[in-house]
């Protein structure tokens, strides 16, 4: 147990991600479809997506400070070269983070008048891609083994854009967003009766769905060769033929039950399509944390500190998980038509 | 310019915009439960209408609150990452247990808002007082995290040089002797300044409308009394609670304890100076008003201890003059707030135990309004300032843990832009939200 401590916080940051991506993302996702309303619904498409966003956004963002605290107290030295490399779309993505979450809260809480409704929510829809992107940049950065790490000093010597400034890595945020988009137009399917709204979400599910596909591939043709290295694990371990193939039959059924107007066996297979996507990141990511120099190992704070984290961890779900589950209950939302 | 002040520069940017709005998320969800019961018990619809005004500007505050929080995080690691890497392993337990406290702070909140129709009125009380229970918590948890900054424990030095940790033990790493007065002196802080800050707008409605026969005066009243109820016994803790951090910093931040004095010469009898022009060159402290003894007796309770000043520490790393003008701001503030509250206790009791509403009273409260809030910026400058040349006092230097990213200027002017921004925007929405009472 004591020798798997890395693995296991590192597990626990993969499953906070995967939380995030699921809650948080489709959060972002609204922020998307807020500023692609279009058509004669365009004021109940976005009503029906702060209504959804509104009671739970805050604790949605929440999964992402767990991340870096995780981050940061398992794994220290691992956190100062992912900030010291990747500061400038880090803090591009805070810049978003602060702004959609500020805009969100104004937007409900000013004036309704017209013109400071649509400020706001403008600034929200816009920091709702801007962050989601710079997200995606820095995963994919840490994929791709354009950070280098001296072995002693343990000093970034890449520099500041190197790493994250290329095709791969932006192919990366670009399916991040998508994902997001995917994911909270299919939640919002099912969060109305409205059979007119329903569909609007439906459609805006499908194009998004077909274009993670494309993107994808995208990335595939983008991959540089550290990437490649990655590939390598994302398709050729023991776990890679299940798990893609799960992954691969998740997609077509979301995209099938959406054609079908299924819309509950439609979020549970997005759902399960993007948990897997997760997850095969993660895995693939393995042993290291930042490719190639950095593994979860040797960045792994003392197992004194490992074990204090699981324990909290633990202790901290017990209080949390009633809570968290109260809240989702509670607002889980119908609107009916009219 | 240099930058490594471009990075403090920006990180007390960053801690000075977001310790407000922390401040009145620990703070205002306590006012918004007061009034949530009184409403409870009186089922006056004045009560609902006080409620609902502040669980609003709780949603607006807290949202720039956590989001801010979130930019502390990662700038951490942004602007001093070798901190991050010896410290990691020791900090990230109370932010992990903080992370926990915020977590269930957003849920309850979330619960509160949104939940007013859906849940009985006893739960929905309930979530009201898990976000103010939430709130104090992860304030506790941050304050160990700079308690552990200032009287460095739980660990066994190996490298001096590089500042590496090694044997970390994170729980004793929670025991720090700066942990309980930190925690004490920072929330009587929050509740005080928020306190104050709420006394004030509504002292301003009441002055403007006229306190008893204003519109919406019996509204505003209200309000004022239970904002009043929160700031003034915090208010009245403050003194005492200061003078045991005085205490702790003199035993252990000796040299912290002289710049915040203004202190050169090592002398027993030690006196207090109050005001005056702290000159590092002909070290001394010029133009105080000198109270014989009394630092002696605040720092170590006995008018004849020896006080160590400046001079026993080497002139390089002395922290700023800012230390000194920043704690008599705090103190100042402090005082004339403590003497404030009692001139209220006082004037409600002469008043039969009524709100008092004399105009130079309610004048006196509309100026109070930022004291508090100015308070709690000087005594952080005081607190990190004087913490310097080290982020972990007497182990890492600060020079050695910033970032070697060049152009961090670029950072500094975006957030500085993006955070007056943010204020503006906060203060307009809150200005027109208390208009339309």
């Amino acid at each position: 147990m004591i020798t798997m401590l890395p693995e296991l916080v590192g597990a626990a940051m993969l499953g906070a991600l995967v939380l995030y991506v699921l809650l948080g993302g489709a959060d972002f996702g609204g922020g998307v479809w807020d500023l692609l309303a279009t058509g004669p619904r365009r004021r109940a498409q976005r009503a029906l997506i702060e209504d959804v966003i509104g009671p739970v956004w805050e604790v949605n963002h929440i999964w992402l400070i767990l991340i870096v605290v995780l981050l940061f107290t398992g794994f220290p030295g691992a956190f100062a070269v992912v900030t010291t490399a990747l500061h400038v779309p880090l803090t591009l993505m805070l810049v978003g983070v602060v702004l959609r979450g500020a805009a969100f809260a104004f937007r409900q809480y000013d004036d309704r008048r017209d013109e400071v409704q649509r400020r706001w929510g403008r600034i929200f829809a816009m920091a709702s891609i801007v962050t989601p992107i710079f997200l995606g940049v820095a995963l994919g950065a840490i994929t791709a083994g354009g950070i280098r790490v001296d072995a002693t000093t343990h000093i970034v010597t890449t520099g500041f854009f190197r790493p994250w400034l290329g095709l791969f890595p932006f192919m990366c945020g670009l399916f991040a967003l998508l994902l997001f988009a995917f994911l909270a137009a299919v939640y919002l399917t099912n969060e109305t009766e409205d059979p007119a709204l329903r569909d609007d979400f439906r459609r805006r599910a499908l194009a998004a769905g077909l274009l993670l596909g494309v993107v994808a591939a995208g990335a595939w043709a983008t991959a540089t060769a550290g990437a490649r290295d990655f590939g390598e694990r994302l398709f050729h371990s023991s776990w890679s033929l299940p798990l893609q193939l799960l992954t691969g039959a998740a997609a077509l059924a979301a995209l099938a039950t959406l054609v079908q107007r299924r819309f509950r066996l439609a979020r549970a297979a997005a759902i399960a399509q993007a948990v897997l996507i997760v997850l095969g990141w993660g895995l693939a990511q393995q042993p290291y944390l930042i490719a190639p120099d950095v593994t979860l190992r040797v960045a792994a704070a003392p197992s004194a500190t490992l074990s204090a984290v699981l324990l909290t961890l633990v202790g901290g779900s017990l209080l949390l998980l009633p809570a968290l589950i109260w809240l989702l209950r509670t607002f889980r939302v119908r609107r009916r038509p009219g | 310019m240099n930058e490594l002040l471009i990075a403090r520069g920006q990180m007390a940017l960053s801690l000075a915009f977001h310790i407000v709005f922390a401040a009145i998320g620990v703070a205002m969800p306590v006012l918004m439960v007061v009034a949530d019961v009184m409403h409870r018990r009186t089922r006056d619809p004045e009560w609902l209408a006080i409620n609902k005004a502040w669980a609003k500007g709780t949603a607006v505050l807290f949202a720039v609150g956590a989001v801010s929080g979130t930019v502390l995080s990662f700038e951490l690691g942004l602007l001093f990452p070798g901190f991050m890497r010896h410290a990691g392993a020791i900090i990230g337990m109370p932010f992990s247990l903080e992370g926990f406290a915020f977590f269930l702070e957003a849920i309850f909140l979330g619960l509160y808002l949104y939940g007013r129709d859906k849940l009985p009125a006893r739960l929905h009380l309930a979530a009201g007082v898990g976000v103010a229970v939430a709130g104090l918590a992860s304030l506790a948890f941050v304050m160990l995290v700079n308690a552990w900054m200032n009287a460095p424990v739980g660990y066994h030095l190996i490298d001096p040089a590089t500042g590496q940790l090694g044997a970390v033990d994170p729980l004793a790493g929670m025991a720090s002797p700066f942990a309980l007065h930190e925690i004490l002196h920072m929330a009587a802080a929050a509740y005080m300044a928020t306190g104050l800050g709420a006394a004030a707008i509504h002292a301003t409605v009441l002055l403007r409308r006229g306190a008893s026969t204003g519109a919406n005066a019996s509204f505003h009243r209200k309000a004022l009394g239970v904002a009043l109820a929160m700031a003034i016994p915090a208010t009245l803790a403050q003194p005492l609670l200061g003078h045991i951090a005085g205490g702790q910093v003199a035993r252990l931040q000796p040299m912290k304890l002289a710049a915040m004095e203004g202190l050169f010469h090592t002398q027993k009898h030690a006196p207090m100076s109050v005001g005056g022009i702290v000159d590092h060159e002909a070290r001394k402290t010029r133009y105080a008003v000198e109270i014989p003894g009394l630092l002696s007796f605040i720092a170590f309770d006995d008018f004849d201890a020896t006080v160590q000043g400046l001079e026993d520490f080497p002139e390089a790393d002395w922290p700023s003059p800012v230390v000194h003008y920043a704690h008599q701001i705090m103190v100042g503030i402090g005082t004339a707030c403590a003497g404030l509250a009692a001139w209220v206790v006082l004037a409600y009791l002469r008043n039969k135990r009524r709100l008092p509403t004399n105009p130079w009273l309610l004048r006196a409260l509309v100026l109070a309004g930022p004291l508090g809030f100015i308070a709690i910026e000087a005594g952080w400058t005081v607190t990190e300032v004087g913490r310097q040349p080290w982020v972990i006092y007497g182990v890492l230097r600060t020079a050695a843990a910033a970032t070697p990213m060049p152009g961090l200027i670029v950072p500094f002017v975006t957030f500085t832009l993006l955070y007056c921004g943010l204020a503006a925007a906060v203060v307009a929405i809150l200005l027109r939200q208390v208009r339309k009472t």
